[in-house]
């Protein structure tokens, strides 16, 4: 069964949507599928160890993978040292990566 | 191995928005590993790929026109076209001709073609997956 990837670019400290898009993935997870999230452009910001962001700390606590855009990330001046843990740098070709296998992508 | 197509459908009018950007940089990751790549392109993205876009010089700055060199959507579309060629791979890029007439850009680049909603649901039928990245 294919699995579902959410790519979230809104910043988490503009826009309640990106709460929401982390509780999607826990949802889908909860109900027995694959889940991946990835963070780019401004969905990036919540990445950075010291920012608030109660939802994303719920989605790495339910081991769903979470990978932030590499260049995203170069972009805003965050370095890899610099993320929480649970996230990892992906380049954007992770996107594609899962749309050939099939997998379930959605936008926000 | 079997050649994947994918497929994504873009909204977002050039200049405005980093989605652009991101989807651009998707656009060439997918042709990088030879899929072929459909676009469909709906709102303000059918302006993405019209043939009378030009670069204009920077008074503030001092920079002329070969100077500021300002990227234009058409031009990228128009490298990917050729870099899909080199990599076996297809781009298919179609501009909703609703959208096209309600803004008066149906002078497209070569090898963007017009189209209609149908051919939306026609190339996520026929592809592996399909990714919509919607305007705010």
């Amino acid at each position: 069964m294919p699995g579902y990837l959410l790519i979230e670019s809104r910043d988490p400290f503009e826009s309640t949507g990106a709460a929401r898009t982390c509780e999607l993935a826990i949802q889908l997870r909860a109900a027995g599928h694959d889940v991946a999230l990835f963070l780019v452009q401004n969905g990036v910001l919540a990445v950075r160890s010291g920012a608030r962001r109660a939802e994303l700390d719920k989605v790495i606590g339910t081991k769903i993978e979470v990978l932030a855009d590499d260049f995203s990330l170069r972009e805003r001046g965050i370095a890899p040292a610099g993320l929480i843990g649970g996230v990892r740098a992906a380049p954007i070709d992770s996107i594609v990566e899962r749309m050939a296998a099939g997998w379930n992508t959605l936008w926000h | 191995m079997a050649k994947h197509t994918l497929t994504f459908v873009l909204m977002d009018a050039p200049f405005e928005s980093a989605r652009t950007t991101t989807a651009f940089r998707l656009l060439h990751a997918a042709l990088e590993r030879g899929y072929d790549v459909n676009v469909f392109a709906y709102e303000g993205a059918v302006a993405l790929s019209f043939a009378k876009q030009a670069q204009h010089p920077n008074a503030v700055h001092g920079r002329d026109v070969t100077q500021e060199d300002h990227p234009l959507s058409k031009n990228w579309i128009a490298a990917l076209i050729a870099h899909a060629r080199t990599r076996g791979a297809d781009l298919n890029w179609v501009n909703c001709g609703l959208c096209v007439d309600e803004r008066g850009v149906g002078e497209a680049i070569e090898g963007v073609r017009r189209g209609s909603p149908a051919d939306c649901w026609k190339m996520a039928q026929q592809s592996t997956a399909t990714l919509v990245i919607p305007t705010k």
